[in-house]
């Protein structure tokens, strides 16, 4: 039996990976394609799934309202579709924004002398590491009438002697977009971090050798070889702003609903479990569909393990 | 000649990115020592020690912890410290078995070909280009589907009756765990000669021999980063926790969510600070553990 | 059972399935017989098949076909630690988390040997590679020829029948090398263990080799000994890979047992030389293979066996001079020892001058045209 085991490779291979893929396909593909038959579901009158199959839900997604007001057997109701598209953009700017942030930040890191560097990486780290619900809960600190940000400005103004009435930030979008961009900044310092690190020095003198300043030498060298972080960084940050519904839960009060709190709310308010994994599959095949063509656009780097 | 010393600019957007990421943080550790119980407002430091606490409305005078007056609070609230258990325990099963696991499919994956060796590795990419809400929901199906038929199946009542818990929110930890070991052992086994192997089998060793004499110390470090990653991911998780966790088994993650959504006293930024301390610490001693070996290595 | 041959292959195949999905043999029916105490050298460009050849020796890898014999005995599928080899690496595979004596004991260990037995043996094998008293530092503290020492005495340290080593000089540099070529012949005449030597580098083999197979493309293309190999390369492959040969298009004109006569246009002229491939028929095209040592520059003489050609460039390096003729529009290279200095410009070759050259023609090569 050993001897056997030791001339095949093969099933020493399989042995090897075989506790790992049946866990990986036991809680992630199978709860997948449960997610996918039951999102052809209906809902029983005490929040069960009933098993059947029915493009209602999918149809409500898109617009097709099945409640509507008396003597309609359909209208059309854009809720969910504002919601999507409320998500889509957010996640997209707030890439945007992380990535305006994170840039500069990996820049002068990776061209910090090495002994700095790794302070300076630590100093990222700590607020990655700090647990994402304190995260958010910090901000509500910050951006409350009463909080640390409308003092600041209080005190200031008062010095100045302005009439200052505190700002309300808390519960609007914009405190969403700032809780999320603080969220998932580190997730794009430490990627493009990783390719600028890997930079040879010697590049930047050919460059400059070749006649090349500063802001050419910017543009045409490094940044084109710190796209793989970049790309690696967008797929970190984007994937997830799509699908987090603790910041708008928090910071948004119930003012910013987005796909994520819809889902959540299937799950456990509304109690409609095929509705939520609709949702959750559009979810899915909309951030795949984003990931695909970003990556195939600019290829998918190691960087990704960085983070 | 130094680089950034030209970039003024640089170095400004790095002071004020670094700025940005930290003043929240301070701030919510400031607020731990607030005098208010509301935590609304911030109504300066308890300063003052006394044998027992007084208030002034609700204002914290003094108390016997002092300043540390949240943080004595919170050592005698018993659903911090139930949560805090929980939170451990999780995260310490999950990650011995994530550890094990992920080690063994790496070296499948690095060192071995096998039929289902591209599924094995297309899986582990999943937790990363899904979003983890996706997941929450699908374990969640998963598990109440399973246990709604195993009930009724085997006449299941009372206590027997299967429901979410700890070990449910374990199982589905390791779930998303494991990728992460994996491809940390994997990148460190990238960099792993064969011939080391080789060596150890053409001395005389047998393979077991070889793995414990020679693979396994020369990847421990990449072994012990991929678990500690594990660990400080479970510690975090809040979203797959969120839709898998029963009574009785809620973390700190789940909890400090619950009380963001009522009534918020200066205890969730003392817990808040603690927290943040931990982790400093547990980062630094990966800081130090990861610069000594990239020294040895060079 | 004793057997006149350490090491044996017989007809053996190794294929691999490369990245595209294609089937490549690493190693293509090859067959050799090691000799008992031989210094053997398996020499060849990289992807010859030498160091696969090696590796399935050592058991690290199984033939697809044919069947590897060590001491006379089919070592089938054999794992690598029950064979009674040991493998000297090129990248030396120092345990690094281990002292030089944890790493030298380590397969003594392995066998079940006593602590105090341990002892004694490890300290003799350091002794032996003149590394005394540095048992207890850690390889990354020992320079590059220092590990390869330690490597060595972590083989030898096991008493193997056959010692197997991969490229084990590659990592040094060049002065170094030349002095543990001396130092490795030395001690395996010493031990008188077999060695089976996998080398790229012609010289090292010609050094230190009893006998070389040369290697391409997974076949041995010669096996023989050193001076063999040279003066009598079996064909093309070998004649130019083993140090340098002067290649002219001919026709066979006659051949008599070890003489054969050649026209070659380019010299425009006939050359007696001796057939390296006994069927050679009259009037096929063949190649006559010149070392340019043995070619001569000379002066003021005419007759048979006296060409004309252009000096297209002389470069001096040292102890020769070599010299690019141009012959016809073919390039000829002549190696001239500088036997009387250099710096007497009556010396100095000028491009575009006529010379006048000749050869021993019983040391040129008839090679068949493939």
């Amino acid at each position: 039996m050993l001897k056997r085991l030791r001339e095949n490779k093969s099933a020493q291979g399989t042995l090897l990976a075989l506790p790992t893929t049946i866990w990986l396909f036991v809680l992630l593909i199978v709860p997948l394609f449960l997610t996918l038959v039951v999102s052809f579901g209906g809902r029983s009158p005490d929040g069960n799934v009933i098993f059947k199959f029915t493009l209602d839900n999918y149809a409500r997604l898109i617009g097709f309202s099945t409640d509507c007001a008396a003597g309609q057997s359909t209208c059309f109701d854009p809720l969910y579709l504002q919601i999507l598209w409320r998500s889509l953009t957010l996640a997209f700017n707030t890439t945007v924004l992380v990535i305006l942030l994170a840039y500069p930040l990996a820049y002068f890191i990776a061209r910090a002398n090495p002994k700095q560097r790794s302070t300076y990486l630590f100093m990222v780290l700590i607020p990655l590491w700090t647990n994402f619900v304190i995260r958010v809960y910090a901000w509500m600190v910050l951006l409350r009438k009463e909080g640390a940000i409308n003092i600041i400005i209080g005190t200031i103004a008062h010095w100045l002697g302005f009439n200052f009435v505190p700002l309300e930030m808390l519960y609007t979008p914009g405190a969403v977009l700032v809780g999320m961009v603080y969220e998932f900044l580190p997730f794009m310092i430490l990627p493009i971090y990783t390719s600028l690190e890997k930079i040879d020095n010697s590049l930047y003198e050919a460059a400059a050798d070749l006649g090349a300043n500063a802001s050419k030498t910017f543009a045409k060298v490094t940044l084109p070889l710190s796209m793989p972080g970049v790309v690696a960084g967008t797929i970190l940050v984007f994937i997830p702003v799509m699908g987090t519904f603790i910041v708008s839960d928090i910071l948004g009060g119930r003012q910013v609903i987005l796909v994520g709190n819809l889902i959540q709310r299937q799950f456990l308010d509304a109690r409609d479990p095929a509705f939520g994994s609709a949702a959750s599959l559009i979810l899915m095949v909309l951030t795949l569909i984003v990931t695909y063509f970003y990556t195939r656009k600019f290829g998918f780097g190691e960087e990704i393990v960085a983070a | 000649m130094n680089p950034h010393r030209r970039a003024p600019l640089v170095r400004l957007a790095a002071f004020l990115v670094y700025v940005f990421l930290y003043a929240p943080i301070i701030g919510l550790i400031l607020y731990s020592f607030n005098a208010s119980r509301t935590n609304v407002t911030f109504e300066g430091f308890i300063t003052s020690f006394s044998e027992n606490t007084q208030m002034d409305g609700s204002l914290v005078v003094s108390s016997p912890c002092g300043p540390f007056h949240w943080y004595c609070d919170l050592a005698k609230n018993d659903d911090v410290m139930a949560a805090a258990g929980n939170t451990l325990k999780i995260a310490i099963i999950a990650t011995l078995i994530s550890t094990i696991i992920g080690t063994m499919s790496a070296i499948a994956l690095q060192r071995y070909d096998f039929k289902i060796k591209p599924f094995s590795q297309l899986a582990l990419y999943i937790p990363i280009v899904i979003p983890e809400i996706v997941m929450g929901i699908g374990v969640l199906t998963l598990f109440s589907q399973l246990f709604t038929w195993a009930n009724t199946a085997f006449n299941l009542s009372g206590d027997a009756r299967l429901s979410m818990g700890i070990a449910t929110v374990t199982i589905s930890h390791i779930a998303f765990m494991v990728p992460f070991v994996t491809l940390v052992v994997q990148a460190r086994l990238q960099g792993f000669d064969k011939s080391f192997e080789e060596a150890a089998m053409d001395l005389g060793a047998n393979e077991w021999t070889t793995f414990r004499r020679v693979t396994l110390p020369m990847i421990l470090p990449g072994v012990l980063s991929g678990g500690l990653l594990a660990f400080t991911l479970s510690l975090d998780d809040f979203v797959i926790t969120f839709f898998t966790n029963g009574p009785g088994s809620t973390t700190l993650p789940i909890y400090v969510y619950g009380l963001l959504r009522r009534i918020i006293t200066p205890q969730v930024n003392a817990l808040s600070t603690v927290w943040i301390l931990v982790v400093f610490l547990a980062v630094l001693a990966l800081h130090i553990l990861q610069n000594r070996e990239s020294k040895e290595r060079a | 059972m004793a057997s006149e041959f350490a090491v044996e292959l017989k007809d053996v195949v190794k294929r691999f399935i490369t990245p595209e999905g294609n089937e490549m043999a690493a190693v293509d029916h090859v067959t050799m017989q090691i000799k008992n105490g031989e210094f053997f050298s398996m020499l060849g460009s990289s992807g010859c098949g030498k160091t696969t050849s090696l590796r399935m020796i050592a058991g690290f890898e199984w033939p697809t076909e044919g069947e590897v014999c060590i001491e006379g005995q089919a070592m089938g599928h054999t794992p690598p630690f029950q064979r009674k080899v040991n493998t000297v690496f090129q990248s030396y595979a120092l345990f690094q988390h281990m002292t030089i004596f944890q790493n030298v004991a380590f397969g003594l260990e392995m066998e079940g040997v006593g602590e105090s037995e341990i002892k004694e043996r490890v300290g003799k094998a350091l002794d032996m590679v003149q590394l005394t008293g540095m048992d207890r530092r850690k390889p990354r503290q020992l320079s590059g020829g220092q590990q390869q020492r330690v490597a060595l005495a972590r083989s030898l340290v096991k008493t193997p029948s056959v010692l197997l080593l991969d490229e084990p000089l590659g990592a040094l540099d060049l002065k170094l090398r030349k002095e543990m070529q001396l130092e490795l012949k030395a001690l395996q005449q010493r031990l008188g263990i077999t060695f089976i030597y996998v080398t790229h580098d012609q010289e090292e083999a010609l050094t230190m080799s009893d006998r070389i197979a040369v290697m391409s493309k997974g076949k041995v293309q010669q096996l023989a000994t050193p001076v063999e190999i040279y003066e009598r390369p079996a064909n093309k492959f070998v004649a130019d890979f083993i140090g340098e040969s002067n290649f002219l298009e001919g026709k066979l004109k006659s051949m008599s047992g070890n003489a054969a006569v050649v026209f070659v246009p380019l010299l425009n002229a006939e050359v007696t030389g001796l057939p390296m491939n006994k069927d050679l028929v009259n009037g096929s095209d063949v190649i006559v293979s010149i070392r340019p040592e043995k070619i001569r520059i000379v002066e003021n003489q005419s007759g048979a066996g006296i060409f004309k050609a252009k000096v297209g460039t002389a470069v001096y390096i040292g102890s020769n001079t070599h010299l690019y003729l141009d012959l016809n529009g073919s390039r000829l290279k002549v190696m001239e020892q500088n036997r009387i200095s250099s710096l007497d410009p009556n010396t100095f070759y000028v491009k575009d001058e006529e010379v006048l050259f000749t050869f021993p023609p019983e040391n040129t090569l008839i090679l068949k045209k493939d």
